[in-house]
């Protein structure tokens, strides 16, 4: 009888909008989180004498920096300057050569054997779990210090960023033009030309443009580690204590990182 | 049979295009000038080629025998991580509201940008030179390091997340009476908190990459042990540390691939 004195109890339940499981994950992140921090905050080692003349020191380096000194950037920055994109715009050239292979055996629509797929996918890891400057350390210890080092650094890491990228657009192309095209019993280079290319070639141009913008950033550090560009010149005037000419690099740093994306974003308009 | 349809059958389906074709010969023309630059020759490939069979001779097998050090210098790039990606995106979260320009006046919007476009511009290793002078050595000028870079790269995608959402959403809430609090509650947030939960992941993993290697200009965590062995050319313990490192990295990446796949 209750039902027929209150018509709306029956349907009035409580929504939820996740289930339980979903619920306890997302506090079980939430606790892993807190408790990182907790644990962090407590264990990390900060000196606090360092930090209470922290102000002090910035003022410090703030003074020693300003005014920079620009005549620096004729004897000892531009070269390097031109260097360091030289190092970007190279690497992620090479960069491209080497993940397209990678990029075409990691496509699970193009190759179907899984020795190549694995061995591609291993490539692709291990590529983006070191880091440009270990990468660099690498080829110095290898070819010597020297913008050969920074080259491959910037190109091996970035090989795994643009193969795994690349193949997954390799992944997303359309299926129904591949397969008209072999149905006219297109060999497999013209299906791989003539089909997969024009629907990739879009994706490709903007992850290398994306790539080459983060180049230029990472092969100014290159330096640091003896592999070449602009890092040098910084390293230089770190270790010498001419603050005023880390204030020149880091300026002409800035300002090419800052025309670089301006270029950038002006390519992707213009072709994409 | 006009002469205008058999013209049409004849045309080549696949025309050239001498744009794409010049752009190729520049192309082709700068890498083969920039080779010319790196002083690439045989001698050298040989040398290198040596060097890098004794260094992988000499890194094989690893050598674990020093793991307190290397247990020391993970758990402190950890940490480094960790205290940086929390701030860093606790931080982020007011700039890029400022900086979102369908929420705020320009002159909140540009201020705001430049700031992110500043953190943006240096790499993480750059900045820690100047807060390792600010702060002296240690994990503190690391963690600053990563949250200035955590701060350029979380703000501006949030601000440009926030600059898509339907205001639709926000105009209904803001029709209801609620306030400003609450028109951020409950119109702008549940739209991007997916989006925000996959930025945040990614810049972890990203803060987990960088931290071991702020070390190498004295700001804490294992880049400071590694670059030492590199030069003390103890290459048996770079491989434990190199090993170690990927072996923490992918696990960050499992663990941010649940995390996203929880919060979707």
């Amino acid at each position: 009888m209750t039902n027929a004195a209150d018509p709306v109890q029956g349907t009035h339940r409580r929504l939820q909008r996740f289930t339980p499981v979903e619920r306890f994950s997302r506090w079980l992140v939430l606790l892993l989180v807190v408790s990182a921090i907790v644990v962090s905050t407590r264990h990390v080692q900060i000196i606090p004498e360092f930090l209470y003349d922290a102000p002090e020191q910035m003022l410090d380096l703030l003074q020693r920096l300003w005014p920079p000194d620009l005549s620096y950037y004729q004897i000892g920055v531009h070269e390097a300057l031109v260097e360091t994109l030289h190092i970007a715009s190279l690497g992620t050239i090479l960069a491209l050569i080497l993940a397209l292979p990678v990029a075409l055996f990691s496509a699970r629509n193009i190759t179907s054997n899984p020795v190549l797929q694995v061995l591609a996918k291993f490539i692709l890891v291990s590529s983006r779990s070191v880091n440009s400057l270990v990468w660099a350390l690498l080829f110095v210890a290898i070819f010597g210090p020297g913008t050969l080092a920074g080259v491959l650094a910037i190109a091996f890491r970035s090989v795994g960023f643009v193969g795994k990228l690349l193949g997954e657009a390799l992944e997303e192309a359309n299926m129904g033009t591949i397969e008209a095209l072999s149905a006219t019993g297109a060999p497999r280079l013209s299906i791989l030309l003539k089909g997969y290319w024009p629907q990739v070639k879009p994706a490709l141009w903007s992850i290398a443009l994306f790539r080459w913008d983060i180049n230029v950033r990472e092969s100014a550090v290159l330096g640091l580690v003896g592999a070449g560009g602009i890092g040098v010149a910084l390293n230089n005037a770190l270790n010498t204590f001419y603050w005023d000419k880390v204030s020149t690099v880091l300026l002409s740093i800035f300002a090419v990182v800052i025309i670089a994306e301006l270029v950038v974003t002006e390519i992707r308009k213009r072709i994409i | 049979m006009t002469p205008s349809s058999t013209s049409a059958a004849k045309r080549d389906p696949f025309p050239v295009n001498w744009w794409t074709r010049a752009l190729w010969a520049v192309a082709l023309a700068y890498v083969v000038y920039a080779f010319g630059l790196l002083d690439l020759n045989w001698d050298r490939m040989v040398a290198g080629m040596g060097h890098g069979g004794d260094m992988l001779a000499r890194m094989v097998p690893p050598n674990f025998s020093r793991w307190s050090l290397l247990l020391e210098g993970m758990l402190e790039s950890l940490e480094i991580a960790v205290l940086a990606s929390a701030v860093g995106i606790l931080l982020s979260l007011p700039i890029g509201f400022l900086a979102a320009r369908n929420m705020m006046p320009p002159w909140i919007t540009w201020p705001a940008r430049a700031l992110i476009a500043i953190c943006r511009s240096f790499h993480p290793v750059i900045v820690a030179i100047i807060f390792v002078k600010a702060v002296g050595f240690g994990a503190l000028a690391g963690i600053l390091a990563l949250i200035v870079a955590s701060i350029g790269f979380i703000a501006k995608l949030f601000a440009e997340a926030i600059e898509e959402i339907s205001l639709k959403q926000v105009e209904a809430v803001r029709a209801t009476g609620a306030s400003f609090g609450n028109v951020i509650i409950f119109s702008v947030v549940p739209q991007v908190l997916a989006r925000f939960v996959g930025f945040a992941t990614y810049q972890i993993d990203s803060n987990l990459r960088n931290s071991t290697m702020v070390g190498i200009v004295g700001a804490g965590g294992i880049g400071g042990t590694l670059f030492s062995a590199f030069q003390r050319f103890d290459y048996d313990f770079v491989a434990a540390i190199l090993i170690s490192l990927i072996a923490v990295i992918m696990a960050g990446e499992y663990l941010s691939i649940w995390v996203k796949e929880v919060f979707k």
